[in-house]
C-alpha cells in the first residue's frame, strides 16, 4: 500500500476521504515537514481505495484550500450591538447556554430547534441527535438531508423494508446489462463515478439517462430520454405499461418475491404509452426502446438522484421506478436492483443516526416503544424523557419565529440551500437566538448571534457512510488552528454547562463505540464495525452485527428487508407538479449543480481554482427561448416566481428544453436560485419540490439590487 | 364531502378516472359506480391489442381505488326529484350527487341485410360474422371468430377502424377497409397523410377502398361478403363495424335532463338537473361532443376538483389523434387542412421511401395544426407547443427535425 511506502519518507501521508460528495473518494493528505497547525496540506492519490481508485475531481483535488486561515473562521464570533465580533470559546459557549435557557424558560423545551447536516460525520450526527434529545430535550431536530434523499429513503423503506442508498457496491455497475440513470448528472456531481458508466458501455451494456437536460451524463447515454420536468413518474408508469404489454414481466419473480403487483399493473394501465407521451413529451418509440434495452438485458439497475426525488411526489416517483425493476425481475439478484445516488458526503450516515425528526440512531423509530427503550438504556436516561417526533426540515424552518424561538445550526447553510430561501432567511432573522457552527462564515452564519468555528475533515477523525452503505474512516492529518474546535468539543462543553457532564465525549472513536451499541440489532447495524476494521478492509458495509461478521456489500439477494421478505410494488399514479406553468409564469425552472461547486458553495466558493471555473450563477436557456427573449450570451436575465426573483447572466445552450430554464443553486445573493423554488412538500418524505416550479423570465434592464449582508465587525473581516 | 353519496352511472374510462381523482383528493369519499358490463373499469384504448393477444383481457383493468363498483348493474331510471335511481333488478339506490358517465354506443351504418334474414327465429339479430368493436365482450367474440375466418372487411376508416384492421392483419387475416371519405382518418389527416397511412397499412396486408360505401351484406344468417355502392363485391366472413359512436343519452333524456346530441353540460360539467353532472363520451359541452378518452379524462379531473370544492372549470379540450398500431405511428392535432391563402403557412416534409410524412400549419408565430406519420421524434415538442399555444421559433423547421432539437 502506497501510504506505507511513503511512511518512510520525511513527510507521512494520512489516508482519509474527500470532504465533499457521497462518493467519499479515498485520498491521502501529506503535510509539509515540520509544519504545525494551519499547515500546508497536499492532497495525494490513494489508489488502494476501490471506489475511486485514485481518481479525484477538481473539488477533491483542491479540498485543502479551505484549510487555509484566510478563508475560514479563526475564532468564535458573538453579536454585540448588532455586529459580529471575535470572542473566546468560554464567552461564546456561555452566550449559547444563556440564550437557550432563556428561550426554553419562556417558551418551553421545543422552542429551541436543531438543524443538522448531511456533511457531518456519523459521530457528530449521532452526538447532535443525542444532544437535542438528552440535553435540550426538544423534539424539533431535523437536517438538510431532508432536502436530499428523503424521498428515496421513504420509497426504499416502503418497497424493500430497508433504506440503504445502493444495495450493491458501485463496482457492480459495469457488470449489469442495462442501467437507467434518472435525474442524475453524476458526470458533474461525482465525476469519478462516471467511469462506472463508461465501463458498463465498454462491457457491452447499455445506458439510459432520463433528464430534462442533455447533461454531460446524458451525452454518455446509449439513449437519452428528455421529459418535461416533473413528469418522470408518468414516464416510469408508461415504461411499466410497455413492459407488461410487450411480455417483459418476470412472472415467477413477481409471484415468488413481491406483493402488490395487481394494483401496480392497474395503475400502469391508466398510463398507456400514448398518454404518457402527451404528459412527458417522450415519444412512444423511444420509451419502447428503453424498455427493451432494460427488460431484455440479463440484469438491470435503476439509479435515481435528486431529479425524481426533489419533487412534491418524489416518494411516488421513486416507487414507480422501483416497480419497473420489480416487474422485470431486476432486483434482489446479482448486478440488478434499484439504488439512490446519495448526494451529500455523509448523506447516508447522516440520516441513519438520529438527526431526523422521527428517528433514533440505527434507523430506530422515535415512536416505537422497544426502539425508545433501547436507546434510553444506551444513553442512560429515562425512556419517558425522550421527546417524540418533531417537524421536518422545511416545516421547522418555516416555524422559526413563531413557536420555535432559537435554533442551533450545525453544518448547513439554509439561507442558500433551502427552498423559498428569502422567506427562510426572514424566518431565521425573526429568531430570538441563532447559533451556527461552521467552518466558514456562511450566509447563514452571518445572521447568527453566536458563530462557532468548527474543525474540518482533515483536522478531526470520524466515520462517514458513503452512497454504497460502506462505512469509512476519515483520519485527522493536522491539528486545527488555535481558535478552532471540533463540533464534539462544542457539544461536550455545551452539555456540561447545561448540566449533563457525562455522555458527550470529545474523542470520535469513543462516540463511535457508543453508536455501535446504540445501533446493535437495528436495521443500520454498526455493532461489528471498528475503526481498525475500517482501516484494514477499505471500509465495512452495514449491516454488520458483530466483529466476526464480514459486513454486507449486497443486500436482498435472498430476501428483501420487509417482514415477509417480499418487495412491495408501489400503488402510485401520476399527478402534476405543485406548480405548473401558466400565462403569468409560463416556463419551468429546474435547479441543480455544476462541476466546480458543491452544495451551497460555502466551501468551494472559497477556492480560487473552482471559482475561476464556475465564477457565479447563471440561467441556462435554449436558443429558441433566447431568441424570443432577445438576449445574447452573458446578458442579464431576471427570473421571477411567485416567491421571489433572481438575476443572473444567461447561458444559451441547446442542451435544455425550450420550455425550461435551469439555474445552479450554489450561490446566495441576487443570483440565488432558491429565491424562486417552491417549498411544496412530498406528503410522505416532506421533501421540497426543488426540481420544478413555474417562472417568468425577462431581460434585466434595470439596476440589479444585491441584498446587503448582515454586518460583521472589521476585526472579523480582517481575520478572514 | 364526507358522508355524501356520489353515484356514477357507468363504469368506463371516464368513471374510473373520476373515481381515482376523487379518492386521491378525499380518501374517505363514498363513491359507487354502476356498470352494465360484467367487468370492473378497463382501458378501452387498449382493446385492439387485447385482440392481438398483446394484453390479457384481465390485464387492462383500471384502478378504481376504494370505490364500490357494481358490475352488471344496469340503471333503468333516474328520479332527479327523489334523488334515486332504479336498477334493472328493480332495486332502488339513493344519491346525493349523481354523475352520468354512460359513454357511447357504436353507430350502426345504414347497410342493407346487416341482420339475419332467415325465418328460423334469428331475424333481427346481426348476422353471424358481423361485429361491433367497443367492449371487452365484442373483443372476446371477435377473438373467437378470427381463427375460423378467411377474409375480413372493416367498415369505417377512422382511428378505431384502422386499429381494428391492423389487429386483424396481425392475426394473419387478409383485411380490407371500406371507407366513405377520400382517405383514412380524414377528420385528422390531410390527403398526403392519408396516403402515407394507406401505404403503411398495405405493408401490413391491409387493403383500403376509399370513397366507397358498404351498401349491403351478402348472405342470410351468416355474412359472406360486402357489396359496395359501386357494385363491387368483397368476399368476407368477418365484418367489423367501425362507423363512429353516438352518446348514450336515453336514460338522461328519460330523466328530463337537457339533451341535444349529448347530455348538455356547463363549464363545471353540471347538467340541467341539480346535483347531476355528466362527463365523457355522453356529454355535449359548448356544442361539442368528443368521444375520445383524452377529453373524457380532462372532464373527470375538473369534476373531481369541483366536487371537492376546488375552483375548476372545463374550458374544452384540444383534440389530438394519436395512433400506435403495431409499426404504424400517427400523431395529428388541430387544423391540418386550412383553406389556402388565409394567412396560414404550411410546411411539409415527405419521405415516401421511409414512409414518413410531416406537416405543420402555422398562423403567424403559432402552431395551429400538425401531422406526423412514421417519424414521431418531435411529437413531444410539437404537441406541447400546440397545447400551450407557444410562440414557435423563427425557423419552424426545427420543430420537424429531431437532431439538434430537444425531442
Amino acid at each position: 500500500m502506497k501510504h506505507i511506502a511513503m511512511a518512510a519518507e520525511p513527510t507521512a501521508a494520512t489516508e482519509t476521504h474527500c470532504p465533499y460528495c457521497a462518493l467519499q473518494c479515498g485520498m491521502a493528505l501529506r503535510v509539509a515537514d515540520g509544519a504545525g497547525a494551519g499547515a500546508d496540506v497536499e492532497v495525494v492519490e490513494r489508489a488502494s481505495f476501490p471506489v475511486n481508485r485514485g481518481a479525484l475531481c477538481g473539488k477533491g483535488r483542491t479540498a485543502a484550500e479551505v484549510l487555509r486561515t484566510g478563508v475560514r473562521l479563526g475564532s468564535p464570533l458573538v453579536r454585540s450591538d448588532g455586529i459580529l465580533r471575535a470572542a473566546g470559546w468560554d464567552e461564546a459557549l456561555d452566550r449559547i447556554v444563556s440564550g437557550f435557557r432563556d428561550v426554553q424558560g419562556k417558551h418551553g423545551r421545543d422552542a429551541v430547534g436543531v438543524f443538522g447536516g448531511g456533511g457531518l460525520t456519523n459521530e457528530k450526527a449521532y452526538a447532535l441527535g443525542k444532544f437535542a434529545r438528552v440535553v435540550l430535550r426538544t423534539s424539533n431536530i431535523d437536517y438538510n438531508g431532508r432536502f436530499c434523499m428523503s424521498s428515496a429513503a421513504a420509497a426504499h423503506r416502503k418497497a424493500f423494508g430497508v433504506d440503504r442508498g445502493l444495495p450493491f457496491p458501485l463496482a457492480d455497475i459495469p457488470k449489469t446489462g442495462c442501467a437507467i440513470v434518472v435525474g442524475s448528472n453524476l458526470a458533474d456531481t461525482m465525476p469519478p463515478a462516471l467511469r462506472y458508466l463508461t465501463e458498463l458501455k465498454e462491457n457491452g451494456g447499455s445506458l439510459v439517462v432520463v433528464d430534462p437536460r442533455r447533461t454531460r451524463t446524458a451525452a454518455e447515454a446509449t439513449l437519452h430520454l428528455q421529459p418535461v420536468p416533473g413528469t418522470d413518474l408518468a414516464l416510469a408508469l408508461g415504461m411499466l405499461h410497455l413492459a407488461i404489454a410487450d411480455g417483459h414481466v418476470d412472472e415467477a419473480f413477481v409471484a415468488e418475491r413481491t406483493s402488490g403487483f395487481a394494483a401496480a399493473r392497474a395503475s400502469a394501465m391508466a398510463h398507456w404509452p400514448e398518454r404518457v407521451e402527451r404528459i412527458t413529451g417522450v415519444p412512444v418509440p423511444l420509451m419502447r426502446r428503453a424498455v427493451e434495452m432494460f427488460a431484455e438485458a440479463a440484469s438491470g439497475m435503476v439509479l435515481t438522484a435528486r431529479g425524481p426525488e426533489q419533487q412534491s411526489k418524489g416518494t411516488d416517483t421513486v416507487g414507480a421506478w422501483i416497480n419497473l425493476c420489480l416487474a422485470t425481475g431486476k432486483a434482489g439478484r446479482p448486478y440488478s436492483g434499484y439504488g439512490c445516488l446519495t448526494g451529500q458526503g455523509n448523506g447516508q450516515g447522516g440520516r441513519e443516526h438520529g438527526q431526523k425528526a422521527d428517528q433514533l440512531p440505527g434507523y430506530r423509530s422515535i415512536t416505537d416503544a422497544a426502539d425508545r427503550a433501547h436507546i434510553a438504556s444506551v444513553w442512560g436516561v429515562d425512556e419517558a424523557s425522550l421527546p417524540g417526533p418533531g417537524r421536518s426540515a422545511y416545516e421547522l424552518l418555516d416555524a422559526l419565529g413563531s413557536d420555535v424561538k432559537a435554533l442551533l445550526v450545525m453544518g448547513s447553510n439554509p439561507v442558500v440551500s433551502a427552498p423559498r430561501a428569502a422567506h427562510v432567511t426572514d424566518r431565521l432573522k425573526s429568531l430570538d437566538f441563532l447559533v451556527v457552527s461552521d467552518v466558514v462564515l456562511s450566509e447563514t452564519a452571518e445572521l447568527a448571534d453566536v458563530v462557532l468555528p468548527s474543525a474540518q475533515w482533515a483536522e478531526e477523525s470520524g466515520t462517514t457512510t458513503n452512497l454504497e452503505g460502506r462505512v469509512i474512516l476519515r483520519q485527522a492529518a493536522v491539528t486545527p488552528p488555535p481558535g478552532v474546535r471540533t463540533d464534539l468539543f462544542a457539544l461536550h462543553h455545551l452539555a456540561a454547562r447545561m448540566g449533563v457532564s457525562y455522555g458527550f465525549p470529545t474523542d470520535p472513536e469513543t462516540v463511535f463505540d457508543e453508536l455501535r451499541a446504540a445501533t446493535s440489532g437495528a436495521q443500520a447495524d454498526y455493532a461489528g464495525i471498528t475503526y481498525d476494521r475500517i482501516r484494514r478492509e477499505q471500509g465495512v458495509f452495514w449491516p454488520c452485527p458483530d466483529e466476526a461478521h464480514p459486513g454486507t456489500p449486497r443486500l436482498f439477494l435472498d430476501r428483501f428487508g420487509t417482514p415477509d421478505g417480499r418487495a412491495r410494488f408501489a400503488d402510485v399514479a401520476h399527478r402534476p407538479a405543485a406548480e405548473e406553468p401558466d400565462a403569468e409564469y409560463p416556463l419551468y425552472l429546474t435547479t441543480g449543480r455544476v462541476l466546480a461547486q458543491y452544495q451551497s458553495g460555502a466551501q468551494t466558493r472559497r477556492v480560487a481554482e473552482l471559482n475561476a471555473a464556475e465564477p457565479g450563477p447563471f440561467v441556462e436557456v435554449h436558443p429558441h427561448l433566447a431568441d424570443r427573449l432577445g438576449v445574447a450570451e452573458g446578458e442579464l436575465l431576471e427570473v421571477t416566481s411567485r416567491r421571489g426573483r433572481a438575476v443572473a447572466p444567461v447561458r444559451v445552450s441547446g442542451a435544455i428544453r425550450p420550455d425550461t430554464v435551469f439555474m445552479p443553486f450554489h450561490w446566495g445573493g441576487a443570483g440565488r436560485a432558491n429565491s424562486l423554488t417552491n417549498p411544496a412538500l412530498d406528503p410522505t418524505s416532506k421533501m421540497p419540490e426543488f426540481k420544478v416550479c413555474a417562472v417568468r423570465v425577462e431581460r434585466a434592464d434595470g439596476p440589479v439590487q444585491v441584498p446587503a449582508a448582515e454586518p460583521v465587525a472589521a476585526d472579523v473581516r480582517s481575520a478572514l | 364531502m364526507s358522508g355524501r353519496q356520489i353515484v356514477v352511472v357507468g363504469a368506463g374510462m371516464a368513471a374510473a378516472r373520476l373515481t381515482a381523482q376523487l379518492l386521491a383528493r378525499d380518501p374517505d369519499a363514498a363513491v359507487t359506480l354502476f356498470g352494465d358490463e360484467p367487468h370492473v373499469p378497463y382501458n378501452r384504448a387498449l382493446l385492439a391489442d387485447v385482440l392481438t393477444g398483446r394484453y390479457a383481457a384481465d390485464a387492462i383493468g383500471l384502478p378504481a381505488a376504494s370505490a364500490q363498483v357494481r358490475t352488471g348493474s344496469e340503471v333503468v331510471a333516474v328520479d332527479t326529484a327523489a334523488r334515486t335511481l332504479e336498477l334493472a333488478d328493480g332495486s332502488i339506490a339513493a344519491y346525493d350527487t349523481l354523475v352520468f358517465a354512460t359513454g357511447s354506443n357504436p353507430v350502426l351504418p345504414p347497410i342493407r341485410n346487416l341482420h339475419c334474414t332467415s325465418n328460423t327465429g334469428e331475424g333481427g339479430r346481426l348476422k353471424q360474422g358481423v361485429h361491433a368493436f367497443r367492449t371487452l365482450a365484442d373483443c372476446a367474440r371477435l377473438a373467437e371468430a378470427v381463427p375460423g375466418a378467411r377474409r375480413a372487411v372493416v367498415v369505417g376508416g377512422g382511428i378505431l377502424g384502422v386499429s381494428a384492421a391492423r389487429a386483424l392483419a396481425a392475426l394473419g387475416l387478409p383485411v380490407e377497409i371500406v371507407h366513405q371519405a377520400p382517405y383514412l382518418m380524414e377528420r385528422h389527416l390531410d390527403e398526403q397523410g392519408g396516403a402515407a397511412l394507406h401505404r403503411a397499412l398495405a405493408d401490413l396486408g391491409v387493403a383500403v377502398y376509399p370513397e366507397n360505401r358498404a351498401k349491403s351484406l351478402v348472405g342470410t344468417d351468416r355474412t359472406e361478403g360486402v357489396e359496395l355502392a359501386n357494385g363491387y363485391r368483397l368476399d368476407a366472413d368477418l365484418v367489423v363495424l367501425a362507423c363512429g359512436v353516438r352518446p348514450r343519452v336515453g336514460l338522461a333524456r328519460a330523466a328530463g335532463l337537457e339533451v341535444r346530441t349529448g347530455i348538455v353540460v356547463d363549464d363545471t360539467l353540471a347538467t340541467s338537473a341539480p346535483d347531476v353532472y355528466a362527463i365523457g363520451d355522453c356529454t355535449e359541452h359548448r356544442g361539442r361532443v368528443h368521444g375520445l378518452a383524452g377529453p373524457a379524462w380532462e372532464q373527470a379531473d375538473v369534476l373531481a376538483a369541483h366536487l371537492c370544492g376546488a375552483p375548476a372549470e372545463y374550458p374544452g379540450s384540444r383534440v389530438f389523434a394519436r395512433l400506435t398500431a403495431g409499426p404504424v405511428e400517427i400523431a395529428a392535432f388541430g387544423d391540418v387542412a386550412p383553406v389556402d391563402g388565409d394567412g396560414h403557412d404550411v410546411i411539409r416534409l415527405a419521405d415516401p421511401t421511409r414512409g414518413t410524412y410531416k406537416k405543420l400549419v402555422l398562423r403567424g408565430d403559432r402552431l395551429v395544426g400538425g401531422i406526423l406519420v412514421g417519424d414521431l421524434a418531435t411529437v413531444g415538442a410539437l404537441t406541447h407547443a400546440y397545447e400551450r399555444d407557444e410562440v414557435v421559433p423563427e425557423d419552424p423547421l426545427h420543430l420537424l427535425i429531431s437532431r439538434g432539437a430537444p425531442q
